[in-house]
C-alpha cells in the first residue's frame, strides 16, 4: 500500500478552500472542522511534519470519516481524500499498533476457515454480533466484535455460506461469456440468496457463472481499520487463487468488493491492473447485455410497487449511477422514484459505524426521512453493507419501507421458465 | 501562551467538550483558503451572545488575542489567529431564529450556512440575494463580516444591502443591539453599517437581522461568445442602457476561453475574444422578450455565436462552464494569485487592457474573469512556485495592477477583504488621514487590540507574540 509520505503532493494540492464541508455527511452531523477532509489533510500533514503523533484524539479524528469520497468529488483538485486517511490510519497502526478492533478485523478476515465458522455457528454467531453474549464470554475474546451495541439489529448469518451451497445453474459453462462472480463477505455470510438471485439472472441471460470457494475477503474493511498489510495479503491471495485470464469479467454485486478490485488493487501493483480491468459491477454488465431491454419487454404488471435506489459510494465514486436505475425503471413490477440525496453515504462505512455507531446513526436516520418521503416501499441498493445500515435504520425511525438489493427485484421480475 | 486557570474559565463558560488547547484542535483552526497558517493556544467554541460576552470580557481584561471565525473559506487571513491567542468558532449559534414573512425580515445567528438560510427562505417564496461562491460552506456572519459579493450584486446589491440590525459583542464584552427590524431608522449612528465589513476587528457578531425579498419567479439564462473584450465590455454597457439589469453578467477573457479549451474541453470558435453569461430574472412572461431585446442591443458588437437556454439544464450547461474555470486553472499547475479588484464598469476594457502590459511586462501569465455587470474582475496572476524569480516578479505584478486600478478610480478589493492579504498595500488606496480615523476608530472600540489583530493596517503589531507555523 502507499504510504502516507507518498501522498505529500497532494497536501499541497488542497487549498483549505472548505468546499468538502458541504458534502461531507459526518460534518453535517458532528459541525467539527476534524470531521472534514480539509482538516483530515491538515492533519495528516502535520503527522508528516512530526508535529503531532498517535494519540487519542488524532486518531479520534481519523477515525471520523466513512471513506465515502464524497469529498472528493467536489474538491476543485480532486485530492483523494479516503486514500489519505486510510493511509494515515495505516501510519497510525504502524505507530501504535492496530486497536483491537481493527487487530479483529485484520485476523477474522485474514482467517477464511473462521469467517466460514462463525457462520456455522449460525445462531451462536448471531447472538456473539448482537452482543448478547456475555462479556466474559472466550468467544468475544476471539472474535471481538466491540462497539456493535445490543439495539442494533442485524441478520443472521446464513446456516451455509453460499459458496458451500450447491448451486444449479441451467447453462453449461461452455457458453460464450466466461465470467466469474466474486462474492464478498456480505454475500457469502449474510445475503447468501443474493448470490442465488446472481446465478439465476446471468442463466437467463444465457450466462454460465462460475463459482470458487478459492476467494476470500476483498480487503476493504481492513483499510478502513488501518490494517494495510491485511490488504495486501488479502489482495495478493485473490490474485493467486483467481484465474482471472481464464474468465471475459469478474462480475461483484456489493459495491465495497467492486471498490477494492477496481480501484483499490491497482493501487498495489501493475500485476493487479487485469484483474482491475475484468472487474465489473453486474448491473452494469447485464446493461451491456440488454437486461434492460429484455425487462422493458416483459408485460408491466398491473399492481405495481413504488421502489427508490440509494447509490452505494464505492459505485458512486466510479460513476456507476445509471445502470442501476435503467434497470429499475425497466421493471414491470416497479414505479421508480428518485429520492432526495439518493447518492449521500447511508453511514456505514466499514469500520465507521463500530466506532462511531451513534453518528451514523444520525446520518443514517437523515437517509431513513429521505426514503420515507419518496414514498417508496422498497429501497434498492447494491451493496450488502448499505442493506444492513439501511435496514437498521428503517427499523429504528419506525418507516414500513424495506431494503433490498436490485438483484432481487430483477429475479422477481423474470419469467417462470 | 494561556494559562491552565484561563483554560478552566473558559470550559466553565463554553463547556468542557467546546474548549481545547490540544495540538489537534489548534492545527484544526490554524488555516482558512489563503492556505497560510498560524496556530492559536486555544480554540473555543461558545453556545450563545452570553458566552461570547463573558468570554470577551476575560480576554480584554487579560489582554488575549481573540479571531472570530465561521467557516474558515476566506481569502485574505480575516479567521487567522496571526498573534495567536484564542479562535472563537461561531459554529454552534447556528440557528434561524424568525423568518418573518409579513416584514420580509430574517433574524439569524451567525453561524448559520448561508446557502441553507437561502434554501430556508426560498422554499416559503422569499429570497436573500447576496450569493458568494463559498455559499454552500460560507456561514453569514462571517459574510456580514466581510461584507461578502457575488454574481447576483450586479442587480440586487451586496451583503451589507441586505443586513438592517446586528447584535455584537465589543472587544471590552459589552453586548449591544444595532438598527432594528424596521426598513427605516435613523436614530443614532448607522453602526450595523459600520460592523458590516469590518474583518471581524471591531466587534463579534452574535445576531443578524436581515431583509428579504419575494423570490422571482424565473430566471433565463444566455452565454455569448464576443471577437474582442471590447465588444463584451462595451455589451455590458449597452445592455444597462436599455434600463435591463440582469441578475448575473458574468465576464471571461480570451485566456480563460483558451484555458477552458485546454484542460475542460469547451469547445467555442478560436476567434472568441471573451464571453458573457448573461442571466435575467422576474417573472415569466417578460423573460422572453427582455433577453431578446439583449440580443438586439448587443448584435453589433462583435458577437460570434449565442446560445439561449431553454430549460434548467440548459441553463445548467452554461453555468457549468462557468463553475468548471477554477479548476480548469489550477490544471495549470501553476501558483494562483487571485486578486479581486474593482473598477467603474465603463472602466471595464480599459482595466482588462491594462493587465494584459502587466502580464507582457512581468511574463506571467494573467486569466481574467468575473462580474462584468459590477466592474468586479478577479485577476488571476499565475506562476511557477519552484520559480523563486517569478514568485518574485508576481508580487511585483500584483502591486502593478493595484495601482492601475487606483489610477482607473477603482479599488483594490470587492470582496474578498483587505485582511493580512492587502493590509501592505493599504496604503496605496487611503490616505493617510483615513487610515488615521480608522485606527481611532478600533482604538477606541478596542483600546488593548486583541479583537482580531494583525489585519487590515499595514505593520500591525500583535499584543502577545504569536507563535508562528
Amino acid at each position: 500500500m502507499k504510504n502516507l509520505a507518498q501522498y505529500q503532493e497532494w497536501f499541497q494540492a488542497c487549498v483549505k478552500c472548505g468546499a468538502c464541508r458541504a458534502t461531507c455527511p459526518v460534518f453535517k452531523v458532528e459541525n467539527q472542522e476534524g470531521g472534514v477532509a480539509r482538516g483530515k489533510i491538515a492533519l495528516a500533514q502535520a503527522m508528516m511534519d512530526g508535529e503531532v503523533f498517535a494519540e487519542d484524539r488524532l486518531v479520534h479524528d481519523l477515525s471520523q470519516c466513512l471513506l465515502c469520497g464524497s469529498c472528493t468529488n467536489l474538491c476543485p483538485n480532486q485530492v483523494p481524500t479516503i486514500d489519505i486517511v486510510a493511509a494515515a490510519r495505516m501510519k497510525v497502526a504502524q505507530e501504535k499498533g492496530l486497536s483491537g478492533f481493527g487487530r479483529g478485523v485484520a485476523t477474522l478476515l485474514t482467517h477464511k476457515k473462521a469467517m466460514d465458522w462463525m457462520s456455522k455457528g449460525g445462531d451462536l454467531a448471531s447472538r456473539l454480533l448482537c452482543r448478547q453474549i456475555p462479556e466474559t464470554s472466550g468467544l468475544r475474546l476471539r472474535f471481538p466484535v466491540p462497539g456493535i451495541p445490543n439495539e442494533r439489529t442485524f441478520p443472521k448469518p446464513s446456516f451455509k455460506p453460499f459458496l458451500k451451497r450447491d448451486i444449479r445453474q441451467t447453462v453449461s459453462c461452455s457458453a460464450s461469456h466466461r465470467v466469474l462472480f466474486f462474492t464478498g463477505c456480505g454475500i457469502n455470510y449474510l445475503y447468501p440468496e443474493i448470490g442465488e438471485y446472481l446465478v439465476r439472472i446471468l442463466n437467463f441471460m444465457g450466462v454460465h457463472v462460475t463459482l470458487t470457494d478459492e476467494q476470500g475477503c476483498c480487503g476493504l474493511p481492513a483499510l478502513s481499520a488501518g490494517a494495510g498489510d491485511a490488504v495486501e495479503t488479502l489482495a495478493e491471495r485473490n490474485l493467486k487463487a483467481l484465474k482471472i485470464h481464464a474468465f471475459d469479467a469478474v462480475l461483484t454485486a456489493c459495491a465495497s468488493c467492486y471498490g477494492a478490485l477496481a480501484g483499490i488493487y491497482p493501487t498495489l501493483g501493475s500485476g493487479y491492473q487485469p484483474f482491475a480491468e475484468k472487474t465489473r459491477d453486474v448491473m452494469d454488465f447485464l446493461m451491456d447485455m440488454n437486461l434492460a431491454g429484455r425487462l422493458a419487454s416483459l408485460p408491466r404488471s398491473e399492481d405495481r410497487i413504488q421502489v427508490t435506489y440509494h447509490d452505494p459510494c464505492h459505485l458512486r465514486n466510479h460513476g456507476l449511477t445509471r445502470a442501476p436505475r435503467q434497470l429499475l425503471a425497466a421493471l414491470p413490477q416497479v414505479d421508480y422514484v428518485e429520492m432526495t440525496d439518493a447518492a449521500t453515504c447511508c453511514g456505514l462505512g466499514g469500520t465507521f459505524s463500530v466506532h462511531h455507531y451513534e453518528t451514523s446513526q444520525k446520518i443514517g436516520s437523515q437517509k431513513a426521512k429521505h426514503i420515507a418521503q419518496s414514498g417508496a416501499e422498497i429501497v434498492a441498493t447494491a451493496c450488502p453493507g448499505c442493506i444492513i445500515q439501511l435496514q437498521d435504520n428503517l427499523n429504528r425511525e419506525n418507516i414500513p419501507a424495506r431494503a433490498a438489493h436490485l438483484l432481487e427485484l430483477v429475479c422477481q421480475a423474470l419469467p417462470v421458465k | 501562551m494561556i494559562s491552565e486557570k484561563m483554560i478552566q474559565a473558559l470550559k466553565e463558560i463554553c463547556g468542557p467538550k467546546f474548549v481545547s488547547s490540544h495540538k489537534t484542535d489548534r492545527i484544526l483552526y490554524s488555516y482558512d483558503a489563503t492556505r497560510k497558517q498560524f496556530l492559536p493556544d486555544v480554540v473555543v467554541h461558545p453556545a450563545d451572545a452570553r458566552a461570547v460576552s463573558r468570554i470577551m470580557a476575560l480576554a480584554h481584561h487579560h489582554r488575549i488575542p481573540v479571531y472570530p471565525r465561521g467557516a474558515g473559506t476566506g481569502f485574505t487571513g480575516g479567521a487567522l489567529p496571526v498573534c495567536g491567542g484564542m479562535v472563537m468558532g461561531m459554529s454552534r449559534m447556528n440557528r434561524i431564529l424568525d423568518i418573518d414573512q409579513e416584514n420580509l425580515v430574517a433574524v439569524v445567528e451567525p453561524g448559520v450556512v448561508t446557502g441553507d438560510f437561502q434554501k430556508a427562505v426560498e422554499a416559503l417564496g422569499l429570497f436573500y440575494p447576496p450569493d458568494p461562491a463559498s455559499l454552500k460552506v460560507s456561514s453569514l456572519g462571517g459574510n456580514v463580516a466581510e461584507c461578502a459579493g457575488g454574481p447576483r450584486c450586479v442587480k440586487y446589491g451586496v451583503t451589507k444591502d441586505y443586513v438592517i440590525g446586528l447584535e455584537v459583542v465589543t472587544p471590552t464584552g459589552d453586548r449591544i443591539e444595532t438598527g432594528g427590524t424596521t426598513m427605516k431608522g435613523v436614530v443614532g449612528y448607522d453602526l450595523t453599517k459600520l460592523f458590516c465589513g469590518s474583518e471581524g476587528t471591531l466587534a463579534v457578531i452574535t445576531k443578524i437581522i436581515l431583509k428579504l425579498l419575494p423570490k422571482p419567479e424565473a430566471k433565463k439564462t444566455m452565454l455569448v461568445v464576443f471577437d474582442a473584450i471590447d465588444g463584451a465590455a462595451k455589451a455590458v454597457s449597452a445592455i444597462i442602457r436599455e434600463k435591463i439589469i440582469p441578475a448575473t453578467l458574468e465576464f471571461m477573457d480570451r485566456r480563460t476561453l483558451d484555458c477552458l479549451r485546454q484542460t475542460a474541453g469547451l469547445s467555442m470558435p478560436e476567434a472568441a475574444g471573451a464571453a458573457l453569461i448573461i442571466e435575467v430574472d422576474g417573472d415569466r412572461e417578460f423573460l422572453d422578450k427582455q433577453a431578446q431585446r439583449i440580443l438586439t442591443v448587443i448584435e453589433s458588437l462583435g458577437v460570434l455565436e449565442n446560445r439561449v437556454a431553454n430549460t434548467f439544464e440548459e441553463s445548467e450547461e452554461i453555468w457549468k462552464i462557468r463553475r468548471a474555470i477554477s479548476p480548469s486553472l489550477k490544471k495549470l499547475g501553476l501558483e494562483k494569485y487571485n486578486e479581486d479588484i474593482c473598477v467603474p464598469r465603463s472602466k471595464l476594457p480599459e482595466m482588462i487592457r491594462r493587465i494584459e502590459t502587466i502580464s507582457d511586462q512581468y511574463n506571467l501569465p494573467i486569466v481574467n474573469f468575473g462580474h462584468a455587470g459590477d466592474g468586479n474582475i478577479h485577476v488571476n496572476i499565475m506562476a511557477d512556485k519552484a520559480d523563486a524569480e517569478q514568485m518574485a516578479k508576481a508580487e511585483h505584478a500584483i502591486e502593478a495592477l493595484f495601482r492601475e486600478t487606483l489610477a482607473l478610480g477603482g479599488t483594490m478589493s470587492g470582496e474578498h477583504g483587505v485582511g493580512i492579504m492587502k493590509a501592505p498595500y493599504l496604503s496605496l488606496e487611503l490616505s493617510n488621514e483615513s487610515i488615521h480615523y480608522m485606527k481611532m476608530l478600533k482604538k477606541a472600540l478596542d483600546p488593548h487590540n486583541i479583537l482580531n489583530p494583525g489585519k487590515i493596517f499595514p505593520n500591525a503589531v500583535c499584543p502577545l507574540p504569536g507563535e508562528i507555523k
